[in-house]
C-alpha cells in the first residue's frame, strides 16, 4: 500500500453527519444510528444494526441475525460480503476483516487514494470459540471503541470465570444459578465455555435468548442441550443453570426460580459498585469488548497515526493516545449504548 | 492467600446469612493452620495492623501509575483500594504462581513501618491476581466491609465443628490469633481451652423485643421487672488482679473509665449499665457520649461527666462462677455482694413491684423520665445464658413515636429482595420557596411490612414511577406510610435537618391522601430536650 505524506486529512472523505459515520466517496454510512440508504453494518447488536436500512452490506452471519431480530425492520436489500472479499464502491475499495466481537462481527477496511482507514466496530482480542478471531489490519486511521477504556478494566481468563460459576453450582446445589447475559454473543459464549469446561447438563434459556442461539447453531456452532426455562416446573430448576437477559435476572421473571444465585456475565462486573448496584451475587467478568490492555495494544499494532474514538470512556483513551504522540479525537457518536448491560 | 481472597470476594457479594455461613464453614474445613486462624482474626476484626494506608498508597502509586489515568479510574470505581487492585500494572499473575500465604503477610506487615510496608505490598501485588490484590489492600485499610460480624464468623466455626456457639464465645476472649488451641479443639485434636480464671470478657446474656402476644402470655410472678436505662451495657471484671471494663461486644474500654473501679473488690464479674450520674440523677445519653470512644480521659472530664454503673447481674461472686444459678439466686447473691463491698461508683438496678400485667403496663406507660428507655422483663428461673436465648429476657421499649410520611423514592433490595423495590425513602411536607408545599426526605426504611404487602408495594412502585436513577425509582407522591421510630434528633447531614432513630413502616395508609400527611414542623416538635 502506498502511503501519503503527512499530514493526512481524513475529514474530506470520512466524517460524522447526523446519521453517524459517513464515507463520502463511497456514499455509505457505517453503523448509522437511524434509517439510511446505504450502509455497512459491522455487527448485529441493536445499537449498530438499526432497523430501516436500505442497501446494507455485512457478513452473512450478521445479515442472518439482523433478519431474525429485526423482522420487518431488516435491510430492504441486504448484500453479503465475506471476510477478505474486496468490493469497489464508487472510488473506494472496501473489505471486511473479523473483529472477534460476536458471530459475524467485522471491521470495515476502506481505502481511498492510497490511504487506509479501519472502522473496527466493537472488537476483542481474547479467544472466543463462537466467532472468528480478530484480524489485525495495519492502517493510517483507526476508528476504535472505548467501552472499557480505563486501566481498571482487564478481563481475566474466561475459563477461570466460568470455573467460578461451576464451583458455585457445586457449593449451592439446591439453588438455581440465574446468569444474566446479553442475547447476542455473550449467551452463546457462556454456553460454549461451559461445554468446554465439561458441563454437559441441559442449559435453560429465557425465551428472548432462544432465537439467536438457534441462528448460531445454524452456522455450525454446537451449543449442546438447550431447553426453554419458561413454563418449566420450579422444582426442576434446582441446581440448574439458567441464562436470561440481564434485565430479567433481578426482576420479576426470576421469581419463578427457586432461591436463585444471581450471576451476571459482563466486563462491568470487574467493578464492585457496578455489580452491587445490580444486586449481583456472582459476578462473572466476561466481556466481548477489548479491555484496556487490548485497546492499547491494538492501537499500537495498527501503526495508525490518527485514532478516532467512537463511544465509551474516551477521556482515558485519548489521554493515552496523546501520551503516545498520536493524534486522537472523540467522535461522540450518539446512539451507542453500554451494550454489555 | 488465594483461598482467603476468594472467600472475602464471595462473602462481599453474598447477601444471605446461611450462604455466608456455608462459605466460611467450607473455608475453615479446607484450610490448614495457621492460615485459617489469621483469616478468622481478620473476619472477627481481631487483627489490627495499624498501617497508614493513605501514605502507603501514595508511595506505591508514585512513579508507577499515570496520575491522570488513576484519577479517572478512581472516579469511576469509587474506592481507592479497589482502583489500585484493579489497575496494578504488570501481567495478571497466572494461577500457577503461588501467592504468599496469609501468615507471611501478617507477620511481615506487623513488623514494618510505612515505607517498608509500601515496598512489601508492591512486591506482593506483582504476584497476585486482581481479587487477591483487592483482598490484600482491604486487609491493609482495615475495613473489609464484607458483611460478616464476629458473631457470624464464630457461628460458622460452630457449624463446621459441631461445637456449641456458646462454648466458643466463652473461650474466645481468652485466645489470640492465629488461635491454634481453638482450632485444635474444634478439629477434635485437643481439649477445650481452659479460660476459667482469666481476666477476660464473658459473653453477655441479651434480650428480645417483646411481642404483644408474648406479653399477654406472661405469668407475672415468673418475671422480674427493671427499668431499661439509656446508657451502654457493660461488663466489669476484676479477675486475676486485672481491672477491666468491657463493652457489650467485648471491647476493653477500661482506659476511658478509670473512675468506675473505685472501691471495687477483686475476683468479681458484674453486668450493668454505664451511665453518667450527677447528684444521684441519671444524665442524658449525650453526656455519656462525651466520654465514649476515647483511649484516655482528662481530670476535667472525670469531674464534669462522672461515670456510674447501675448493676443488674453478677457472673462471678468472689471468684465463684454463679452463671448456672437462677436469676432469683443471682439477685440474692448480687444484693449480698453489694451490701458486703458497697462500691462507691455503683448501685443496684431497682426491681419493680407489680402484681399483674395491667400494673406492669401502667409502669411502662408512665416511663418518660430521663434515661429510661422502657422496661426489662427477666425470667426469675433462668440461668445466665450467653447470646440471645429465646424466652428468658425481654426488652419492652417505650411506645414509639409515629409520623404519616409520603413515599418519595423506592430502591431495589438485595438478596432475595433484589427483584423487589423494598427500600423506601419518605418525606414530610414543608413550605417551598415558591410559596407552595414541597416534600423533604425525613427517613428511609426497608422493614415493618409483610411479604404480601411487599408484593403490593412493589407493584405500586412500578405503576407510579416518574423517574429512574439506576436501582432507584422516584414515585408519584401519593402513598402514605405511618412510620414508627424511637426518637428524632437534629442532624446537619440531612436536608430536613432531622434524623429518625430506627424508623420502620408501621402501617401502609393506602386510604390516606398524601396532602393529609404530616408536616416537617410536627417532626421537629418531637425532638427531645
Amino acid at each position: 500500500m502506498q502511503r501519503r505524506m503527512q499530514p493526512k486529512v481524513f475529514d474530506s472523505w470520512l466524517a460524522v453527519d447526523r446519521k453517524g459515520l459517513y464515507c463520502r466517496p463511497g456514499g455509505f454510512h457505517i453503523d448509522p444510528h437511524g434509517p439510511a440508504e446505504k450502509a455497512i453494518v459491522t455487527h448485529a447488536h441493536a445499537d449498530h444494526a438499526r432497523p430501516g436500512l436500505g442497501a446494507a452490506l455485512a457478513t452473512e452471519e450478521t445479515l442472518a441475525i439482523m433478519k431474525a431480530r429485526l423482522g420487518e425492520g431488516a435491510p430492504r436489500s441486504p448484500q453479503i460480503l465475506a471476510y477478505g472479499e474486496v468490493l469497489k464502491i464508487g472510488d473506494v475499495n472496501v473489505w471486511l476483516a473479523p473483529a472477534g466481537h460476536v458471530l459475524g462481527s467485522a471491521q470495515v477496511v476502506i481505502e481511498w487514494e492510497g490511504v487506509r482507514a479501519v472502522v473496527s466496530g466493537d472488537y476483542k482480542r481474547q479467544a472466543d470459540p463462537t466467532c472468528a478471531p480478530f484480524e489485525l489490519v495495519p492502517c493510517d486511521l483507526f476508528v476504535t471503541e472505548a467501552t472499557f477504556a480505563l486501566p481498571v478494566f482487564r478481563h481475566g481468563d474466561p475459563a477461570d470465570e466460568i470455573g467460578k460459576l461451576l464451583r458455585s453450582v457445586e457449593q449451592f446445589p439446591e439453588r438455581t444459578h440465574a446468569v444474566g447475559a446479553y442475547g447476542l454473543g455473550k449467551t452463546q459464549r457462556v454456553i460454549k465455555l461451559l461445554r468446554e469446561a465439561g458441563y454437559d447438563r441441559p442449559i435453560w434459556l429465557h425465551g428472548a435468548l432462544q432465537e439467536t442461539c438457534a441462528t448460531y447453531e445454524r452456522f455450525g456452532i454446537d451449543l449442546g442441550d438447550l431447553r426453554p426455562a419458561t413454563g418449566e416446573k420450579r422444582e426442576t430448576m434446582r441446581g440448574e443453570i439458567v441464562l436470561a437477559p440481564p434485565s430479567a435476572i433481578t426482576d420479576r421473571w426470576s421469581r419463578r426460580l427457586p432461591d436463585p444465585v444471581t450471576a451476571f456475565a459482563s466486563g462491568w462486573m470487574r467493578v464492585r459498585a457496578r455489580a452491587r448496584q445490580r444486586g449481583v451475587e456472582l459476578p462473572i467478568v466476561l466481556s466481548d469488548h477489548a479491555d484496556w490492555d487490548e485497546l492499547v495494544q491494538t492501537i499500537d499494532e495498527t501503526g495508525a497515526d490518527e485514532i478516532w474514538v467512537t463511544h465509551g470512556q474516551e477521556d482515558a483513551l485519548l489521554h493515552h493516545i496523546h501520551m503516545r504522540g498520536k493524534r486522537g479525537r472523540a467522535l461522540r457518536l450518539i446512539g451507542f449504548e453500554e451494550e454489555d448491560q | 492467600m488465594r483461598g482467603f481472597a476468594t472467600l472475602l470476594d464471595r462473602l462481599a457479594y453474598t447477601p444471605a446469612r446461611n450462604d455466608k455461613l456455608r462459605l466460611m464453614a467450607d473455608y475453615f474445613a479446607a484450610t490448614p493452620d495457621p492460615e485459617r486462624g489469621w483469616a478468622l482474626a481478620v473476619l472477627t476484626g481481631s487483627l489490627s495492623l495499624r498501617l497508614p494506608f493513605r501514605r502507603i498508597m501514595t508511595e506505591m502509586i508514585e512513579g508507577r501509575i499515570d496520575p491522570v489515568l488513576f484519577k479517572l479510574s478512581r472516579d469511576y470505581v469509587g474506592d481507592t483500594a479497589e482502583t489500585l487492585a484493579l489497575l496494578w500494572p504488570g501481567p495478571e499473575a497466572d494461577a500457577q504462581t503461588e501467592p504468599p500465604p496469609l501468615e507471611t503477610i501478617v507477620e511481615e506487615l506487623s513488623q514494618a513501618n510505612a515505607g517498608e510496608a509500601a515496598d512489601l505490598v508492591s512486591a506482593w501485588l506483582d504476584r497476585l491476581d486482581a481479587v487477591e490484590r483487592w483482598a490484600l489492600l482491604k486487609l491493609i485499610t482495615g475495613a473489609l466491609r464484607v458483611g460478616v460480624s464476629a458473631r457470624l464468623a464464630k457461628t460458622a466455626l460452630a457449624e463446621w465443628s459441631g461445637q456449641k456457639l456458646d462454648d466458643i464465645e466463652e473461650v474466645w476472649h481468652g485466645l489470640a490469633p492465629p488461635y491454634p488451641q481453638l482450632f485444635g479443639w474444634l478439629a477434635g485434636e485437643a481439649p477445650k481451652p481452659n479460660v476459667e480464671e482469666m481476666p477476660i470478657f464473658r459473653p453477655l446474656m441479651l434480650s428480645h423485643a417483646i411481642e404483644d402476644d408474648e406479653l399477654d402470655a406472661i405469668a407475672a410472678d415468673a418475671f422480674q421487672a427493671e427499668w431499661k436505662w439509656d446508657g451502654i451495657r457493660v461488663q466489669l471484671s476484676t479477675m486475676a488482679g486485672e481491672h477491666r471494663l468491657f463493652s457489650r461486644t467485648g471491647d476493653d474500654i477500661s482506659g476511658a473509665f478509670p473512675d468506675v473501679f473505685e472501691g471495687l473488690p477483686e475476683n468479681c464479674v458484674l453486668d450493668g449499665e454505664l451511665l453518667v450520674m450527677r447528684e444521684g440523677e441519671v444524665q442524658p445519653f449525650n453526656d455519656l457520649q462525651q466520654r465514649l470512644n476515647r483511649k484516655t480521659v482528662t481530670a476535667n472530664m472525670l469531674k464534669t461527666y462522672p461515670a456510674h454503673i447501675r448493676l443488674y447481674d453478677i457472673l462471678y461472686d468472689d471468684g465463684e462462677d454463679v452463671r448456672a444459678l437462677s436469676l432469683e439466686e443471682r439477685r440474692t447473691r448480687l444484693e449480698a455482694w453489694y451490701a458486703r463491698h458497697g462500691p462507691a461508683r455503683a448501685d443496684l438496678s431497682e426491681t419493680l413491684e407489680f402484681d399483674d400485667i395491667a400494673e406492669l403496663k401502667q409502669l411502662w406507660e408512665n416511663a418518660r423520665e430521663t434515661g429510661i428507655e422502657g422496661l426489662m422483663l427477666k425470667r426469675r428461673a433462668s440461668p445466665y445464658l450467653s447470646g440471645r436465648p429465646k424466652g428468658h429476657w425481654y426488652k419492652w421499649k417505650r411506645a414509639p413515636l409515629t409520623l404519616d410520611a409520603v413515599v418519595m423514592y423506592a430502591q431495589r433490595g438485595s438478596g432475595k429482595r433484589s427483584s423487589y423495590y423494598s427500600d423506601y425513602t419518605f418525606g414530610a411536607w414543608r413550605p417551598s420557596d415558591d410559596g407552595g408545599e414541597e416534600l423533604v426526605p425525613v427517613g428511609k426504611s426497608y422493614f415493618g411490612f409483610t411479604d404480601a404487602e411487599l408484593q403490593e408495594l412493589d407493584r405500586w412502585v412500578r405503576n407510579h414511577t416518574v423517574d429512574r436513577f439506576g436501582p432507584v425509582r422516584q414515585v408519584e407522591p401519593k402513598l402514605v406510610f405511618e412510620v414508627a421510630f424511637d426518637s428524632v434528633h437534629p442532624s446537619t447531614r440531612h436536608k430536613s435537618g432531622v434524623a429518625m432513630r430506627f424508623p420502620r413502616v408501621h402501617r401502609i395508609r393506602w386510604d390516606k391522601p398524601a396532602d393529609e400527611a404530616d408536616r416537617l414542623e410536627t417532626l421537629v416538635k418531637m425532638i427531645e430536650g
